[in-house]
């Protein structure tokens, strides 16, 4: 069980009450694109990829990323039972997307970068680590399901 | 994975652009290395202070940063250019090469947050690639 504190639970509500999740999502999925190219494979179907810039402007990019910010609220929404919360997208990730759970660390850095790059340096060294823990609670839960 | 012209290019006006705040860069870095990353402080026990923004975080920072500075300028040959650091990391410091890694992380982030209009992906990866590199080359010496 992960174990939460206050302060904790309070830092991962404040930051994700004051995110855009469409602006946000977006963004840390096109930076993955980007700085990961690799992770390029499993967005194959989703037109133009060519180069930076198609990346940043491809409407399935930015309809997923926001996608996935949304799913990650399941997380906020549920912090003691990510696991749980998590075990159908889990399985969806493995069985269905075949996504190496690898990829799920990579996504979380460009998140943090770009949660860092809004908030400045209100992003202090606390609530990074509180933000870190919580996306490492998310990268484990949505591998959990893989066999 | 190696820096292709392109990459030196970007590396190199960015840091022309971001220099001045090398220590401040460092010493934020390496402040929320110890807090995120609490294991690392194990190389740090002889200091009386391991908090953000104490006395040996930022001196040791700015220590840091300038051995960056450093590569920037040797970034056509890290492998050379960085080998008596190579020498001194692995024969003396011996810090596990997994924590280059975990410090270029904290970098990135310090960048991100004073610069978030320049730190754009095609910085960030140019970085990316740039501190591996550099953890490459401080790594030759270890085996």
């Amino acid at each position: 069980m992960v174990e939460w504190t206050e302060q904790e639970r309070s830092i991962i509500t404040s930051i994700f009450s004051n995110l855009d999740y469409d602006d946000v999502g977006p963004k840390a999925l096109v930076r993955c694109l980007i700085v990961y190219p690799w992770t390029q494979r499993y967005f194959a179907s989703f037109g133009n990829l060519y180069n930076a810039d198609a990346i940043k402007t491809n409407p399935n990019i930015q309809a997923h990323g926001t996608r996935v910010l949304h799913g990650l609220d399941r997380a906020v929404k549920n912090m003691d039972n990510i696991k749980g919360t998590y075990a159908e997208l889990s399985v969806l990730h493995s069985e269905k997307l075949h996504v190496d759970p690898d990829n799920f660390k990579l996504l979380a850095d460009c998140l943090t970068i770009v949660i860092a790059a809004k908030m400045g340096s209100g992003f202090t060294p606390e609530m990074q680590a509180t933000f870190q823990k919580f996306l490492a609670v998310v990268v484990s839960a949505l591998g959990r399901q893989y066999h | 994975m190696s820096l292709s012209a392109k990459d030196k290019k970007t590396v190199k006006t960015f840091w022309a652009k971001v220099s001045s705040n090398g220590e401040a860069i460092g010493a934020d870095a390496l402040s929320r290395m110890l807090v995120v990353y609490p294991q690392t402080k194990t190389y740090f026990s002889h200091w009386k202070d391991l908090s953000p923004g104490s006395a040996p975080v930022v001196k040791h920072g700015a220590t840091v940063m300038a051995g960056v500075a450093d590569a920037v300028a040797k970034i056509d040959d890290l492998t050379s250019g960085l080998l008596s650091l190579s020498e001194l990391h692995a024969f003396t410091l011996r810090v596990d090469p997994s924590n280059f890694k975990i410090l270029s992380h904290n970098i990135l982030v310090v960048l991100a947050i004073m610069f978030p209009t320049d730190f754009t992906p095609e910085v960030h990866v140019a970085m990316d690639k740039f501190l591996a590199a550099v953890a490459r080359a401080l790594s030759e010496k270890y085996r």
